[in-house]
């Protein structure tokens, strides 16, 4: 049975990088659910959170496929409960003077914020889990979503262990 | 060691410090400051080619000859695309070439100038590695990390875009230069527990093979593969990468596996309850239906590279390495198991396979020729110290399987890709990495008007290559296929070259070449040795062949290796053992 697995994906910090990344995933067949990538804390280091819903062999082929790019340094699968996921979402609510409270009501209980007011509408940011965005989009839909966006998840173990420091020290070693 | 000179300049220099003798190209807009430099080079030698696939294959073909790293070299734009081709071919067979072309000017890129193509955008998928270099002081570095993944780990294909505002530019040559290939780092040894777990499989298995690949080549492991073999007693068979790596005449080698492999190589393989996969990546052409493969089989499988591993048939044992290391680590494990496992039952049905279902073909009363027949006489007249290029289609088959084969390196042709006119340019660049061999292309009517333009290379450059040309004028696999599976309607493969448009022995003589022609079995025999006695030009032979031969066996398409037949409508007779 397929399952969503994130993977974390440190990547040299070089012109045509996610490229390469994407046009592994879209050559050999193999969908991604979602994808983030932004700097680290080392200069030549990107970092890559890629959600892709496979079963467990084909996974298996995925990072195998993703460790052979020479611009790949390392790919940790984060599991679930061993990790924090987020994903940001921008969303654009109907809103007027009979439905504003309402909806700021909802934004309080999902710890959201209101980040800009119209007279017909509000625009709120919030992050979560991607079950916590679902539900806060469902509970919205009543009013009227007039545009949404949304980032990639991005993700981090949990505890003091960082997954960048050997493969930085990798790294400082060749340069 | 530290000097100013021009990026093209340095990328020459680059070129001759990493040991390059030889580069196949044709300049261009984009590229031409590189050859300004290269006419001055004492140790580079360039070879201009007539088109830029012939570069590449040319290129394909050196590597492959020597074991070095070949080089192509072609402008931006057409040029660049005209090598996707051989790019794509050294990707699907591991070949370790570098391809060097001329960009645009870095700012010119991206604004559809003229003769620009994203050629590092075009062969991500197919390199194992590109690059785009604006920088001059880039130059030497990426050239020194370009060759060292080409050859290094899984070989493959490596490309090198320069801009051209690069190669003009002044820079600061230094030298050596350090890699920075922090992502890099190919695994060679293999794990010990794995080697020992693949020993202990190996003595308790009753039916095992040694299925092996062009990775055991390419590791040079023959010699270790010979021990390995002869220490178990175990048979061996070898793709049609690999043929050759072990010798055709061993007792204990059952010949190719696959569509058009052996009854014997199929039906061990089908029979057996353990593979030890070496250096081989169970190709579709060699595996037929998937789940109907070797079904009883435990799976070892060792390769340089681990996405293969698992990757289209689960291993049980998986090892990854460098086939050199691991075949000699597992018969070292072997030799201190101690144990020695007992095949004589498995041999007596081996052997009865090799007897019954021996390769065949027909004859023609009307007195045409047998493409077959050829080979067995190249075979026994030129022997297995000369290296054989083939082409794609019938004549590749036969040439596997009719000439013997008895020394790594000595067949070379395009497996994986399969890409039709591979053999001349790749005979030419062998000839050229090896030219104290005897080099013949056994190539096809159809593959041989895909690039014999360079003949007119061969013949300048004065690289006397022997030319076979296999000539049913018709695709004839394609035919052969569409014989069987297409109620006999030839739609669009007759390509008339029976008909003598165009006439290959004129179109050798016009290419400055000696062109002979063959059309009966009794002057086969003079005409190769006339092809023979010539030395010091190109030999084109014109076979002209029966149209209806065909390749057998066969595993068609799609269906299990169970179903082979070993002539049409002829399924071989298993015996009731399992």
């Amino acid at each position: 049975m397929s399952t969503r697995h994130t993977l974390s994906v440190l990547v040299e910090n070089k012109p045509g990088v996610l490229a390469r990344v994407s046009a592994l995933f879209s050559r050999r067949g193999f969908n991604i659910d979602s994808l983030a990538v932004g700097p680290t804390e080392h200069a030549d280091v990107s970092r890559m959170t890629i959600v892709v819903n496979v079963e467990e062999l084909p996974l298996e082929q995925v990072t195998k496929q993703l460790n052979k790019l020479v611009n790949v340094l390392k790919i940790v699968e984060l599991d679930t409960n061993q990790s924090v996921q987020r994903e940001l979402m921008l969303i654009k609510v109907r809103a007027d003077a009979d439905s504003r409270s309402h909806v700021l009501e909802l934004v309080n209980l999902f710890r959201a914020r209101c980040v800009d007011v119209a007279p017909d509408a509000v625009t709120i940011e919030v992050t979560g889990t991607v079950d916590k965005l679902e539900a806060f989009v469902r509970v919205l839909e009543p009013f009227g979503i007039k545009e949404l966006v949304q980032s990639g998840m991005v993700a981090i173990g949990r505890g003091a262990r960082s997954i960048t420091d050997r493969s930085l020290r990798a790294l400082d070693r060749t340069a | 060691m530290t000097e100013q000179m021009t990026g093209a300049q340095a990328l020459v220099r680059a070129l001759e410090q990493v040991g390059v003798d030889t580069v196949f190209g044709i300049p261009g807009g984009a590229i031409l400051p590189a050859y300004d430099p290269l006419y001055d080079s004492k140790k580079v030698r360039h070879v201009l080619v007539r088109h830029e696939q012939g570069a590449g294959h040319a290129a394909e073909g050196y590597a492959q000859a020597t074991g070095r790293v070949g080089v192509c070299m072609a402008t931006s734009g057409p040029g660049a695309t005209n090598l996707v081709t051989p790019i794509a071919d050294a990707y699907m067979d591991s070949v370790p070439i570098v391809a060097i072309t001329g960009q645009v000017a870095s700012a010119a890129i991206g604004t559809d100038a003229f003769q620009e193509a994203d050629i590092s955008g075009i062969t991500m998928p197919i390199t194992k590695h590109n690059f785009l270099v604006t920088d001059p002081a880039d130059i030497p570095r990426t050239i020194v990390e370009a060759f060292h993944i080409a050859a290094s780990g899984r070989p493959g294909p490596v490309l090198v875009d320069i801009a051209k505002d690069a190669l003009q530019a002044t820079t600061t040559f230094t030298w050596p230069v350090q890699m920075q290939l922090p992502g890099y780092r190919p695994v060679t040894r293999p794990h010990s527990k794995q080697i020992r777990e693949a020993a202990r499989l190996i003595a308790e298995a009753k039916r095992p093979v040694l299925y092996v690949g062009g990775g055991v080549h390419k590791a040079t492991a023959s010699p270790e593969l010979l021990e390995l073999a002869e220490l178990t007693g175990i048979p061996v068979i070898t793709t049609l990468m690999a043929r050759g790596t072990f010798p055709d005449s061993h007792r204990q080698h059952l010949g190719m596996p696959g569509m058009h492999g052996t009854v014997a190589a199929v039906g061990a393989l089908q029979r057996s309850d353990l593979m030890v996969v070496l250096g081989a990546r169970f190709d579709d052409r060699v595996t037929g239906r998937l789940d109907t493969f070797a079904p009883h089989a435990k799976v070892v499988h060792a390769d340089i590279d681990p996405a293969e591993i698992s990757k289209n048939r689960h291993a049980d044992v998986p090892i990854v390495g460098d086939c050199k290391e691991v075949i000699s680590d597992l018969v070292a494990a072997i030799k201190a198991d101690g144990r020695k496992g007992d095949y004589a039952e498995w041999w007596r049905h081996l052997d009865a396979y090799r007897e019954t279902y021996a390769l065949g073909y027909d004859t023609y009363e009307d007195g045409s020729l047998a493409p077959q027949y050829i080979m067995e006489r190249i075979s026994e007249l030129v022997g297995p110290d000369a290296i054989y290029v083939a082409g794609v289609g019938q004549h590749q088959m036969w040439a596997s399987q009719f000439i013997g084969y008895e020394n790594p390196g000595s067949f070379i042709n395009s497996g994986g890709a399969g890409t039709m006119g591979f053999a001349v340019p790749a005979a030419m660049g062998a000839k050229m990495g090896r030219p104290d061999k005897e080099v013949w292309a056994i190539d096809g009517d159809g593959c041989f008007q895909m690039t014999n333009q360079e003949l007119a290379t061969c013949a300048l450059e004065g690289v006397p290559v022997k030319i076979a040309v296999i000539n049913n004028g018709n695709l004839g696999m394609v035919r052969q296929w569409q014989t069987l599976f297409y109620g006999e309607r030839y739609s669009n493969t007759d390509l008339q070259s029976a008909r003598r448009i165009p006439d290959f022995v004129k179109l050798a003589e016009a290419y400055g070449c000696v062109g002979l022609r063959c059309e009966r079995p009794e002057d086969v025999d003079d005409t190769i040795r006339k092809a023979r006695e010539i030395t010091d030009m190109p030999v084109v032979i014109d076979f002209v062949v029966h149209q209806d031969a065909m390749v057998w066996p066969m595993v068609a398409a799609g269906t299990s290796n169970d179903d082979i037949k070993y002539a049409r409508d002829m399924a071989p007779k298993w015996e009731h053992e399992d």
